[in-house]
C-alpha cells in the first residue's frame, strides 16, 4: 500500500501516462491487458464520476459509452479469468465491474421522480395491497376502546393506570362538567402551537415506527401497542360520557385524531403485514416473503410519516382555534373521507412501476 | 496468519449473477466492520446534531430578552425538533440512497449496502422502499434493547423487564445467528452489507525489469528450464507476485533463496529482483499456456 500523496490526494488525475508498449510484454494475458486497460480506466473515471455525484462532469460521450463499457469490461473480466494468472489485475477488474454494476442497474430514480410515483399511486396501490391487516388493525383498535371502556367502567381505579399521568392534569373520574369542558376548549391564539404540534408529530412518528417495527416479531408485539393505545382512548371516552361530553370528545378528537389514528391504523397493519408474511409465507421462502413485504410495507410506513404531519398541524393549530362542535366534526370527517378517497378509490399505477 | 485470513474471506465470498450471466464475487461485510460503521456514523450524527442544537441554543436564548422575541424563539424551537426528528431518521436512508449505497461511516470502512440477490443468485436494484425498510427497525434493533440493558441490573422492572430484555437481545443479536450477517432490517428489506473495494489497477509485471529482458544491475539474462518451472503452481505465483508488487528487499531475498534452492541454484546476492521478475514472467507464460489447454496447477502439491 502506497502512502497518499498530498498530489494525489488533492492534484487533479493526470491522464498523460504515455500509451502502453504493448509489444514490450512478455506474456500474451499481459498483451491482453495493455490493450485494453484504456478501456478499463475510462470506465473506472467514470464510475468515479458517478459515485461522487459529479455528473456535470460527464460529458455527453461518457455517459453514452458507460454501458458499453461496462459490458466490454465485463467481457475482459471474463477472458481474463480463463487465460490470466495475475491476481492484481482480475482484483482490480472484479472491483471495476462490481462498481460499475451497482452505478449501471442502480437506483438511478432520484428522490423527485421516486416521490412522484409514491404520491401519484404507489402509496395507495401498497395500502390496498394490504387490506386484511388494516381489517385486523380495525379490529383490534376497536376492541381497545371497548376494552378501556369496559375496565374503567368496572373499576376506576384502571383509569390511572390506562391512562398515562401527562394525560391526565384535570382530566380524572369526578372531575365536573364544567373543568372537562374546559380542557377541550381552544386556546386563545396561535402562539405556542406550531412548537407543540411539532413535538406531537416527533412523538406519534416515534410510536408509529416502533409499532410497524415490532411487527418483525410476528406482528404480537404490534396488536399489543395497538390495544393499549387505544384502551387509553377508551377510557378518556368513558370519563367524558360520564358528564354528557361523549359528543364533543368525539369531535375534539376528531379534528386530527381521524387522520393520526387512521395513521396509526397503518402503521401497525404495515407492522402486522411483515409479521403474517414471515409466519405463513406461503410458497416462497420466508427470507423472500419477508423482502417483499419488508418493502410494501416501508411504502406504507412513508406514508404513515407524512398523515402523522398532517395530523400534527391539524392538532397544532385547527383543534386549538375552531371550538364548535360542529365545525370540529366537518374537519375531522372530510380529513378521513379525503384520505379514504386517495387510498382507496384513486387507483392509477405510477408509470415504470413493476407488474 | 494468512491461511486463517483467506478462510476468513472465503466463507464469506458469495456470487452474485449480473444480467449478463457473468458471476460477480461479493464479499459479505464482516460484523465487526459493520459495527465500526454504526459507531462512526452515530459519532458523526451525534456531533452534528449536538452542534446544531447549541448554535441554535446560542442564537434562541438572547430572543428571549427581547421584546417579542417569543414567536422567533418558538419558530426555532419548531426547526428544532424537525431538524432532530429528520437528522436521526433520514441520516442513514439519505445516504445509503446516494450512488455509493454507503453512510459516510460505511464508506470510511469500506462497505455498502446493496440488493440481496434471489433464490436463483441474480439480484435486482436497491430501491429507495428497501432503504426505508431496513433503516425503520433500527428503534427496536439497537435503542429498545440498549436502554432495556443499561436499565436490567437494576432490577427496576422486575421479571417482565428481564423477559423484554432477552426478547429485544434477540433482535440487537441477529446478524450473529445467520451466515449473511442480516440484521433484522436487512432481513425485511431484501438487502445485505457487501466489501466494496475500491483497488487501483497495478502495473503490469511482466513489462519491465527481468521479466522482460537482462538485468539492469548485472546484464545477466536469467533463462528458466521447463523442469525448474514445472515445481511451482498458481498458488506459488500468486505469492511471488504479491513479494513483487510490495517490493520488500528481505521478502525477496528469502524468497529468492528459497526458489534457488527448490530448482538447485546457487543462489547469487544483490540481483533478487531481476531473478524473480525473470522467474515469475517465465512461471506464469508456463501456467497461463497450460490453462489455455485445459490443464491448471493449482500449487506445487498437486
Amino acid at each position: 500500500m502506497k502512502a497518499p500523496t498530498l498530489s494525489g490526494l488533492f492534484g487533479r488525475k493526470q491522464d498523460a501516462s504515455p500509451p502502453p508498449d504493448i509489444e514490450a510484454a512478455a506474456l500474451r494475458s499481459d498483451r491482453f491487458r495493455l490493450a485494453r486497460e484504456g478501456d478499463w480506466q475510462r470506465l473506472d473515471t467514470i464510475v468515479t464520476a458517478m459515485e461522487e455525484n459529479r455528473l456535470r462532469r460527464l460529458s455527453d460521450d461518457d455517459v453514452l459509452a458507460l454501458p458499453a463499457l461496462y459490458r466490454t469490461t465485463a467481457s475482459s473480466l471474463a477472458v481474463a479469468r480463463e487465460t490470466s494468472l495475475d491476481s492484481a489485475t482480475i482484483a482490480y477488474l472484479e472491483s471495476l465491474v462490481q462498481r460499475a454494476w451497482f452505478q449501471v442497474y442502480g437506483p438511478r430514480q432520484g428522490f423527485v421522480r421516486w416521490l412522484g410515483g409514491f404520491l401519484g399511486g404507489g402509496l395507495s396501490r401498497a395500502i390496498r395491497e394490504i387490506w386484511p391487516e388494516i381489517l385486523v388493525a380495525l379490529a383490534v383498535m376497536v376492541a381497545g376502546v371497548a376494552t378501556g371502556w369496559l375496565l374503567v367502567s368496572g373499576d376506576q381505579d384502571w383509569y390511572f393506570s390506562l391512562v398515562p399521568s401527562q394525560f391526565a392534569d384535570t382530566r380524572v373520574p369526578g372531575a365536573s362538567r364544567a373543568v372537562l369542558m374546559e380542557s377541550l376548549s381552544t386556546a386563545d391564539s396561535a402562539g405556542g402551537l406550531s412548537g407543540f404540534a411539532a413535538y406531537l408529530f416527533q412523538n406519534n412518528a416515534s410510536v408509529s415506527i416502533l409499532a410497524f417495527a415490532l411487527g418483525f416479531a410476528f406482528g404480537i408485539p404490534t396488536l399489543m401497542i395497538l390495544l393499549k393505545e387505544m384502551a387509553t382512548l377508551g377510557a378518556m371516552l368513558w370519563l367524558f360520557s360520564t358528564r354528557g361530553l361523549t359528543l364533543d370528545f368525539a369531535a375534539w378528537l376528531s379534528v386530527h385524531g381521524t387522520t393520526e389514528l387512521f395513521a396509526i391504523l397503518l402503521a401497525g397493519a404495515a407492522g402486522l403485514h411483515v409479521g403474517r408474511s414471515m409466519a405463513f409465507p406461503g410458497g416462497r421462502s420466508i427470507m423472500a416473503a419477508a423482502a417483499e413485504s419488508g418493502r410494501r410495507a416501508a411504502i406504507v410506513m412513508a406514508g404513515v410519516v407524512m398523515m402523522l404531519i398532517v395530523a400534527a398541524l391539524l392538532e397544532g393549530f385547527a383543534r386549538q382555534l375552531v371550538g364548535d362542535t360542529l365545525e370540529r366534526l366537518a374537519i375531522g370527517g372530510s380529513m378521513l373521507v379525503i384520505w379514504c378517497a386517495y387510498f382507496f378509490a384513486f387507483r392509477r399505477v405510477p408509470p415504470g412501476a413493476e407488474r | 496468519m494468512r491461511d486463517r485470513q483467506s478462510a476468513f474471506i472465503a466463507r464469506r465470498q458469495r456470487t452474485v449473477l449480473t444480467p449478463e450471466g457473468l458471476a460477480l464475487p461479493f464479499i459479505v461485510g464482516s460484523r465487526s466492520a459493520r459495527i465500526g460503521a454504526l459507531i462512526l456514523d452515530y459519532l458523526i450524527l451525534l456531533v452534528g446534531t449536538v452542534a446544531v442544537t447549541i448554535a441554535m441554543a446560542y442564537i434562541g436564548l438572547p430572543l428571549r430578552e427581547m421584546e417579542g422575541g417569543d414567536g422567533a424563539g418558538e419558530f426555532l424551537a419548531v426547526l428544532w425538533t424537525i431538524f432532530w426528528f429528520i437528522a436521526w431518521n433520514g441520516y442513514f436512508m439519505a445516504f445509503e440512497l446516494g450512488p455509493r449505497g454507503a453512510t459516510p461511516g460505511k464508506r470510511i470502512v469500506g462497505i455498502r449496502v446493496a440488493a440481496r440477490p434471489n433464490a436463483a443468485g441474480s439480484a435486482g436494484r436497491l430501491t429507495p422502499e428497501a432503504v426505508i425498510a431496513r433503516n425503520l427497525l433500527r428503534d427496536i434493533e439497537l435503542f429498545m434493547p440498549l436502554i432495556l440493558v443499561l436499565m436490567a441490573p437494576s432490577g427496576a422492572g422486575g421479571p417482565a423487564a428481564m423477559a423484554a430484555t432477552a426478547w429485544f437481545l434477540i433482535f440487537a443479536l441477529f446478524p450473529f445467528f445467520n451466515r449473511d450477517a442480516l440484521r433484522a432490517g436487512d432481513l425485511i428489506a431484501g438487502t445485505w452489507v457487501v466489501e466494496a473495494p475500491r483497488t487501483k489497477l497495478a502495473r503490469a509485471l511482466s513489462v519491465e525489469g527481468g521479466a522482460h529482458g537482462a538485468s539492469e544491475v548485472t546484464g545477466a539474462t536469467y533463462r528458466f528450464g521447463d523442469e525448474e518451472l514445472s515445481i511451482y503452481g498458481e498458488y506459488e505465483l500468486q505469492t511471488l507476485e504479491r513479494v513483487l508488487r510490495d517490493n520488500q528487499a528481505e521478502a525477496m531475498e528469502a524468497v529468492h533463496a528459497a526458489i534457488c534452492r527448490k530448482i538447485g541454484w546457487t543462489p547469487g546476492a544483490g540481483d533478487e529482483r531481476a531473478f524473480l521478475e525473470a522467474f515469475y514472467a517465465q512461471l506464469r507464460a508456463r501456467l497461463e499456456n497450460d490453462m489455455r489447454f485445459g490443464r491448471r496447477k493449482a500449487d506445487k502439491f498437486s
